[in-house]
This record gives C-alpha cells, structure tokens and sequence, in this order.
C-alpha cells in the first residue's frame, strides 16, 4: 500500500514531452489558444502509452498550420504539400511496412485539396493512423471557410454566411472502408490521449477526427469571446462521447457531436495482403 | 479587409492593388484556392464581391485544380475570368494552364511569386512563373506594386487581342511587392473601362446556334496545326503587346515598353533582371556610375513572348552581360533567362560576353553590394574579353 504523498508523486511525475520533441525547433508557429499544441501533447502521450519507439515512427503531413507539427517532433518526418499527407504515407508505407505512419492533417488539407486521398487511403485500408485536426477553417492562409465550416459560419471567403454544406469526417472515413473511426476533441485530453492510443493500435486504416479550435481566425470572425469560450462551446458543450449518447433521450443529442471510438471493424490491411499475393505467386512459381 | 482606395495616390500593397485592378475589370467570374503570398488578393475581391462593388461570381473552390479548371469552363462559356495564385497553386494549375492557353481563353492570372517546394518555402524567386513559361500564356513581370497595378490591365487587353486570345499572367514578387505598401496613382472606373472595352467571346458554350466544342480529340492529322496557330498567337502577341502599352501611355502617361532600359545607352557592362531586384540593381548602377564605371540594366517585361531581336538589339552596345535568374533551370547550364537571353543574343555579329548568376532563392536578399559585385565581374569580363565561371549561385 502506497502512502497518500506517495500517489502524490507518482501522479505528478510530469510527462517528459522533451524525450518525443526537437526542442532546438521551439518555438512552434502556433497562436495562443490554438488547438493544435493540446493535440500534439495528447498524441506523444498516446505514442508513450503504445509504447512506440521514435526511430520506428514516420510522421506525414501536409500543409497547414497543423500540418507544422512533424517540425516539432523526433520522429522520422516528411512535411509533404497541401492535400497529398496520405499519398505521401502510402508510399512510405508501402515501402517499409515495419514503420508506424502517423498523418497529421488539416481539415482543409485531408478533406479539401486532399479529399481524393482520403477516401483511397481509406478504401485501401492501408495502416497508417491519420489525425485530421478540424478546426473548420484554413488557419495558415488567414480563415477561409474549409469542408467542415458549419452552414452560416463567418470566414474570409463567406462574410455573410457560409452556404456550403459541411463534411463530417468521420462519415466520409467510414463510407470510404476505414476500419477504425473516432473522434475526439482538444478540450477533452485525456479521452483524446486513449482515442489517438487506440487508434495508433489499431491495424489498418485509423481515422481520428480531432475537433480544435482556431481562435486567430474562426473564433474571430464568429464572434467566440476567446478560444477557451471556443472551447467550452464547441467541443465541451457541442459534443457528447458515444458510450454516453447511448444513454441519453434524443432531445439530448440534438446538434451534438459525437466523440470516442465510432467504429473498428477487422479487415485485411493492404500491406499485407500485397505481401501475401506476392509470396502466393511465387510460391506457385517454384 | 478590403483598402478602399480612391483616384489619385494612395498607398496599397501589391497585392491589394491588383486586387483593386481586378474590381475595376470587374470580371464575370474568378474562381480561386488561397495560398500565401497571393491569398490577399482574392481576399480583398471577396470584400468586393461581398458589398456588391462587383458583379463576379466568385467560386471559392477547393484547390487550384478546381479553381482553373472553373475559370476555364467559364471562359469557355463567354465570361470574362481572372484568379490569383502562387507557387504550389500555379504548379497544381499546370495541366489546366494547357488547357487555357491550347483552347485559346484569354483568362488572366496574377502570380505572385513564390518558390516552390521541396524544402517548402514561402518567400519570393520565379521558379513557380518560370515552370510555366512555355505553358502557352502570356507573361507580363512587374518591378513596383504601380506596374503591377497597369499589368493587369494592359494583360487583359494583351489576352483579349483579337488577334492573341491566350491567357496572360502578371507576375510580382511575392513579399517584396505582394506585401510592401507603395504609393501608387490608381486609375478611375471609367478611365479603366474606356481602356479594357468589353468583352465578347469569339466562341461560347452559350451559343446555342453555333454549338462550338473546346478541346476535342485531335489526331496526329490535326493536333500539330492547331499547335501551329497557338504558336503563331504568340508570335503575334509581341505586336499586340507594343500596341496596347503604347495606348496605355498615351491614355495614362505612364510609358512601358517591352522592357525597361536603365542608362543602358553607353553601357560597356550590364545586368539583366526581372521584377523587383531591378530597383535595387539601380541603386547599385548609379553608384558605379558616379565612379565612372559605365555600367547599365535591362529589365524584361514581358517575357512570353520573348521579344528576343529587341533584346539582343538593346544589348548589343555592351561588351558584357550578367544575366541575373531568380529561379534555376537545374540543366547545369543556367538560369531560364540567361537561356533565353544568351540565345537571343547568338545572331548578332559581335556579341557581348554573357555570364549568369542565379541569386535570391527562397526569398534570400539581394542587396545592392551584390549587384555592385556582379557588375564589377561583367566590367572585368568587358575589359579582358574572358568569362571565367559561366554559371554561378550569389547570395549565399
Ligand atoms: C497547392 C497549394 N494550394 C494552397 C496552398 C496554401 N495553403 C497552405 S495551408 C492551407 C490551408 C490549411 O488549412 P488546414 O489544412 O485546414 O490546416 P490549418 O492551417 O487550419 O491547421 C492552404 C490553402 C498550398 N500550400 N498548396
Ligand atoms: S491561425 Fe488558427 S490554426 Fe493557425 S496557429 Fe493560429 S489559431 Fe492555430
């Protein structure tokens, strides 16, 4: 039995983030507030909890400010170009299937000018775990309304109301054959920090779609007082974990987003099945 | 948020300037994907658009594939069509800039130029511009935020030509024009309509009588004299382009010609330059100057077409050329326009001795000791005859 100061200790041993970072990298580019960072401190938390080692991870991104995060990291990187993150892991994956491949997308990036990539990557069901950080705008071009800005929302390029229908990741992910779909949010860390760790262990394609906010640009323009109010609006108050919903009257659910694990099913991951074929003909061959 | 601007002076960025220019075309359509530096430009036409100043219909697409391809089936169905873009955008643009240019649409594009990536990179060279240089577009390059502003017009006009009818790009150097606030003259509503007239295509989409098609299938027995015709609009696009910058001069004042000469005349030494290291290169030939070193500039407009008699006419005086690219070709025989200059320059009976000096990738300063520098090499060059390296990277 451990003495009350002694848990004390142990819960406030703090998380040696510095271990997964480039620290000579910081300052990262991100504005007070945004979503982002808390992402990135769920997700190496997550990577620690897996028990994944740095030299056998290769992070992908696109462009965005999300897309930034590979910067920051001691992983192997690839900073890509906007939209082809999953194109560009598809082929790092191929090519080394022992590597874990982590995504780390925008919502602009993986559902806008990369949305044709998102559905294959998912179709094939190749295993790579893919962040996509929705903040329901394009941060690094200055606020222009992207795939999963609500109806009427302010942007740049919709001052009087987006008329747009959004995305939802997650559906697209499920419809397109990925076989582990969540969601989670920046507000909710520690269930974000299992989501991202289930996923990461998960074989195949794991979409975790990460609702964070933009505070310089979509909170702004749609009038948030600040990003924590962006925070407790949208992803405490606009969302309600699954297992939760289950329980809840439907005049609960009306709006709400829903977060945690949506759907894992098993499926033949692509690598190995072109690893099978081969090994197939070739033995057929002899 | 849009800067209101009036007639008369008033300081504007380069982007918000085009942006301007784009709201006193105001074009039937512009569709677009943002992507710095140029994001700014379609950002204050959504200001346009959104308060009713224009009548476009802006498509605020989701990439520059889309964003081209839109602009091109609008200019295939009559419409009048601008868009702005970058970099990565005018290489996502590329087989579309084909399409524009092979089915003959005078759309017109505001590159503000950026290096492409790998390893990314958001500051100013023409690698984006010069990738797309023989894509069949008119390219009109722009030293001052003021010149960029008279491009668009003069391009549209250019672009529009009855006898051209190619889509024209003005190019302006990201960050350094795109983003820096100039005093410049803008022109009024009317002045600008007098001068662009209105628009009508020579085949619609929308004609139902006429029922024109774009791009079909072309065999090997007729895809070449289509390319024939395409090339002879180039050609041709040279002369349309003296007569709408002299129209402009005479309309504004404000003279342009093919290119630019700074106290080129007597040169013994000079260096030829794009957008806007051309300002800081005249710092450093007025310096030389006023030591007696007889040094001078040629500053290209447009280059597609390339005007290359008139160039290896205005250079011939000198003894030697430094040919300054911001962009390599990686053929390990330089730079885009020290290709194009050098070849121009081969029919004349006695040609200047020709170097080249790739500098500014990625943004990196070019200051006026390095003009002075490279001049001071051509000088040597001049004086001896001699070329000792052909090809070379400054500002490292
Ligand atoms: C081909 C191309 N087009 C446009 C851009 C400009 N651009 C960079 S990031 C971005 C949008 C980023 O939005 P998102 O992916 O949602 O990420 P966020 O910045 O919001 O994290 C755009 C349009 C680009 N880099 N490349
Ligand atoms: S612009 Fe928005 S998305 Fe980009 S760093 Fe700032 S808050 Fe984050």
């Amino acid at each position: 039995m451990s003495t009350i100061a002694e848990k004390k200790e142990k819960v406030s041993v703090p998380f040696d983030y510095n271990k997964y970072l480039r620290p000579n990298k910081l300052p990262h580019i991100w504005c007070p507030g945004c979503g982002h960072g808390i992402v990135l401190k769920a997700l190496l938390r997550a990577i620690d909890r897996a028990g994944l080692e740095k030299d056998n991870i290769c992070m992908v991104s696109g462009i965005g400010c999300s897309s930034r995060t590979p910067g920051y990291v001691d992983f192997n990187t690839l900073h890509t170009l906007h939209g082809r993150a999953m194109a560009f892991a598809t082929g790092v994956k191929l090519a080394k299937p022992e590597l874990k491949v982590i995504v780390i997308t925008g919502d602009g990036d993986a559902l806008a000018i990369g949305g044709n990539h998102f559905i294959h990557a998912c179709r094939r069901n190749i295993d790579m775990t893919v962040l996509v950080m929705t903040n329901s705008t394009y941060g690094m071009t200055g606020g222009q309304y992207s795939p999963t800005t609500p109806l009427d929302a302010i942007a740049t390029t919709s001052r009087y109301g987006n008329i747009e229908p959004p995305f939802d990741a997650c559906e697209m992910a499920r419809a397109s054959g990925a076989t582990f779909v969540a969601r989670g949010t920046a507000y909710h860390t520690i269930e974000l920090e299992r989501t991202i760790h289930d996923a990461l262990v998960h074989k195949g394609t794991s979409i975790v779609d990460v609702i964070d906010a933009c505070p310089t640009y979509f909170g702004r323009a749609n009038k948030y007082k600040s990003a924590t109010h962006m925070m407790e609006l949208i992803e405490k108050d606009g969302t309600v974990n699954v297992k939760q919903a289950e329980k809840l009257p439907p005049e609960k659910l009306e709006g709400k987003v829903l977060r945690g694990v949506l759907h894992k099913v098993e499926r033949p991951e692509y690598c190995e099945q072109y690893e099978n074929l081969i090994m197939q003909k070739a033995a057929a061959k002899k | 948020m849009a800067i209101t601007a009036t007639k008369g002076q008033t300081g504007l960025t380069g982007n918000s300037a085009v942006a301007y220019a784009m709201k006193q075309v105001n074009p039937d359509v512009c569709a677009a994907y943002p992507i710095t530096p140029s994001t700014q430009i379609v950002e204050d036409f959504s200001g346009y658009v959104a308060d009713g100043e224009v009548t476009t219909e802006l498509i605020t697409v989701e990439s520059e594939h889309s964003a081209m391809s839109a602009c091109i089936g609008a200019a295939a169905a009559g419409a009048r069509v601008m868009t702005a873009t970058s970099s990565q955008g005018l290489a996502l643009m590329w087989e579309m800039l084909y399409i524009a240019s092979g089915m003959r649409l005078p759309i017109v594009l505001a590159n503000v130029n950026r290096a492409l990536s790998a390893p990314i990179n958001i500051h100013c060279d023409h690698s984006d511009s010069m990738g797309a240089r023989d894509s069949g577009w008119v390219q009109l390059y722009s030293e001052t935020v003021q010149e960029a502003y008279d491009n668009v017009f003069m391009a549209l006009r250019i672009a529009e030509h009855k006898d051209v009818l190619l889509p024209a790009m003005v190019c302006l150097d990201g960050f350094i024009t795109s983003h820096a606030i100039e005093n410049i003259s803008l022109l009024d509503d009317q002045e600008v309509r007098q001068f662009i007239g209105s628009y009508s295509a020579k085949a619609s989409l929308l004609d139902i009588e006429g029922a024109p098609t774009f791009g079909a299938m072309t065999l090997p027995d007729t895809y070449i004299e289509f390319k024939r015709q395409q090339s002879e609009a180039m050609t041709r696009a040279k002369d349309a382009a003296i007569e709408v910058m002299k129209d402009f001069g005479k309309r504004f004042g404000r003279e342009y010609g093919l290119f630019e000469t700074y106290r080129l005349e007597d040169a013994e030494a000079a260096i030829v330059v794009l957008n806007s290291a051309a300002g800081t290169t005249k710092v450093a030939v007025d310096a030389l100057r006023k030591e007696g070193k007889k040094v001078g500039l040629l500053r290209p407009r447009l280059f597609r077409p390339f005007p290359w008699q008139e160039i290896a006419e205005a250079l011939k005086g000198a003894k030697a050329v430094a040919v300054l690219d911001r962009a390599d070709s990686m053929n390990a025989f330089g730079g885009p326009v020290f290709s194009e200059v050098r070849s121009a320059l081969y029919d004349l009976d006695s040609r200047p001795r020709v170097m080249n000096r790739i500098y500014g990738l990625g943004g990196r300063d070019y200051k006026v000791k390095d003009a002075v520098e490279v001049f001071n090499e051509a000088l040597k060059a001049a004086e001896t005859g001699r070329v000792d390296t052909l090809v070379k990277y400054i500002t490292l």
